[in-house]
């Protein structure tokens, strides 16, 4: 006989030390029936689970108790969840109940529920480990079945918001046995060779038997590994597989993953007109914040003595500035009527036509705008714009030193 | 480099930052023009790229090496 006595807290902390070091005891299921339910203020359920010859405590606190989808009763009979452990201030051991199921559940519902709760331990369906969508997929992966009506639903709404990104299909087997395998080796091959630059995997409606390919841990494990992001979309809105859980983004059917995994085109052609009138509008306050500092520079006593070559000079290039303003401004309002033809009329839009009326600009070699003699020495090199091109001019000589 | 050639994602995001350069309304004008012609030009393209756009749909198969190849797919209209 051991000789060693143990304090009563010893005892009570080595069982527990026990259980704790049982395997099966870390996630385990038990059927009976629910008695002495009560809900403390706290949140926290306490029961026993019984049936003809014995009964277990329970426990369930507040946060697991808060996902229960039934209201559990007395008298009810169960399927328990949960981790079994001892409590040592009572040297009673008792279930650290994480979810319940009422009778009546099918056992796929309970396989489903378990691997839920085992994945989800692992960290499988950690937010952090998801990935995000590429903006802008140049090409997308569709691993489905050939046949169904989901591909083509897919297809037709890839095509309808974002023909731009080329559809690549895999072929595979979404029901029966070798769904699963199937599923998972298009997933790591599509990866392998690099196919496409996201993944949409899934099926159309159908049972939870249909569906179960999509709640297997090989296909759970497989969408994980994957480098490229992947969308799931199985069955209709109600239904959530394991796949869901653990994709980088759950689509409710096919056809909303297609909505998903691409910008709408009609969107991204209002984006790009705002862009336009963005940048106009940003011209044309730049212009005439250039054309009041202009006026300001007239204005002063000096430069009303200048010579009449630079007088002219001046209106010249205030007239420039004039027509470019009032062409943005002319353009900017019949824009506003207008939204069709975007591109060209941006394109007649730009200051620079007010070059095909016959005016020059001119600009320095680090290419800022020549206004005043005073920028000028001989020998200087400028760049004269034109309607149609530019020509590399030098200064021979200067008028109008006078001022 | 030649606008031309930029893909969608590169044309639009840089189309986003001369907007973005613009509206700061502090930069030289003829660095304003430029950017201006610029900004025109990738709205251009832009546009091309999605007025030509047209989906492809293939369908893929293990080759005899195991690298994929490409097979028509018949897409329902």
């Amino acid at each position: 006989m051991d000789s060693k006595v143990y304090t009563v807290s010893e005892l009570n902390a080595f069982i527990k030390e026990l259980f704790d070091a049982t395997p099966p005891f870390a996630q385990i299921a038990v059927r009976g029936e629910l008695s002495n339910y009560k809900i403390y203020p706290s949140g926290h359920h306490y029961f026993t689970i019984k049936d003809s010859e014995s009964s277990l405590k329970c426990v369930m606190f507040k946060s697991s108790a808060v996902k229960l989808r039934f209201r559990p009763e007395s008298g009810m009979s169960v399927t328990a969840f949960g981790r079994l452990s001892v409590y040592p201030r009572d040297g009673a051991y008792q279930l650290y109940c994480s979810g319940l199921m009422p009778e009546g559940t099918g056992d796929l519902q309970i396989a489903f529920e378990q691997l839920k709760r085992k994945l989800s331990e692992e960290g499988l369906f950690d937010p952090t480990h998801k990935k995000p969508l590429p903006r802008y997929p140049k090409k997308i992966a569709i691993i489905t079945s050939s046949a169904g009506a989901a591909v083509h639903d897919m297809i037709r709404i890839l095509s309808h918001r974002w023909p731009m990104t080329k559809v690549v299909l895999l072929p595979v087997r979404v029901q029966g046995v070798e769904a699963p395998p199937e599923i998972v080796g298009a997933i790591r091959y599509a990866n392998r060779y690099r196919v496409a630059d996201l993944i949409i995997t899934g099926r159309g409606g159908g049972s939870i038997e249909d569906l179960w390919a999509f709640n297997d841990e090989r296909v759970a494990r497989a969408i994980y590994a994957s480098d490229l992001p992947v969308i799931s979309a199985v069955g209709h809105e109600p239904d959530v597989t394991i796949s869901d859980y653990v994709a980088d983004a759950r689509a409710s059917t096919p056809s909303n993953a297609a909505e998903i995994a691409v910008p709408d085109m009609t969107e991204e052609r209002e984006a790009l007109y705002s862009c336009g009138i963005r940048a106009s509008q940003a011209m044309d306050r730049r212009l005439k914040q250039l054309r009041t500092e202009l006026e300001q520079f007239r204005s002063r006593r000096v430069l009303q003595d200048a010579s009449a070559y630079l007088d002219d000079r001046r209106i010249e290039l205030d007239h420039l500035r004039d027509k470019l303003i009032s062409a943005m401004e002319n353009e900017l309002a019949r824009k506003k009527h207008n939204q069709v033809a975007l591109a060209a009329s941006l394109d007649a839009m730009s200051p620079l036509r007010v070059l095909t009326r016959g005016y020059t600009m001119a600009t320095n070699e680090s290419g800022e705008i020549v206004w005043r003699t005073a920028d000028l020495t001989p020998g200087d090199r400028l760049r004269l714009r034109l309607s149609d091109g530019s020509a590399a001019v030098t200064v021979d000589s200067i008028d109008g030193e006078s001022i | 480099m030649d606008i031309n050639n930029l893909s969608y994602e590169q044309a639009a995001s840089r189309l986003g930052e001369i907007v973005a350069h613009l509206e700061k309304g502090n930069l030289p004008l003829s660095e304003s023009l430029g950017l201006f012609e610029e900004g025109t030009a990738l709205m251009k393209h832009c546009t091309e790229l999605l007025d030509k756009a047209e989906q492809k749909v293939v369908m893929l198969k293990k080759g005899a090496d195991g690298t994929p190849e490409e097979l028509p797919f018949e897409v329902e209209s």
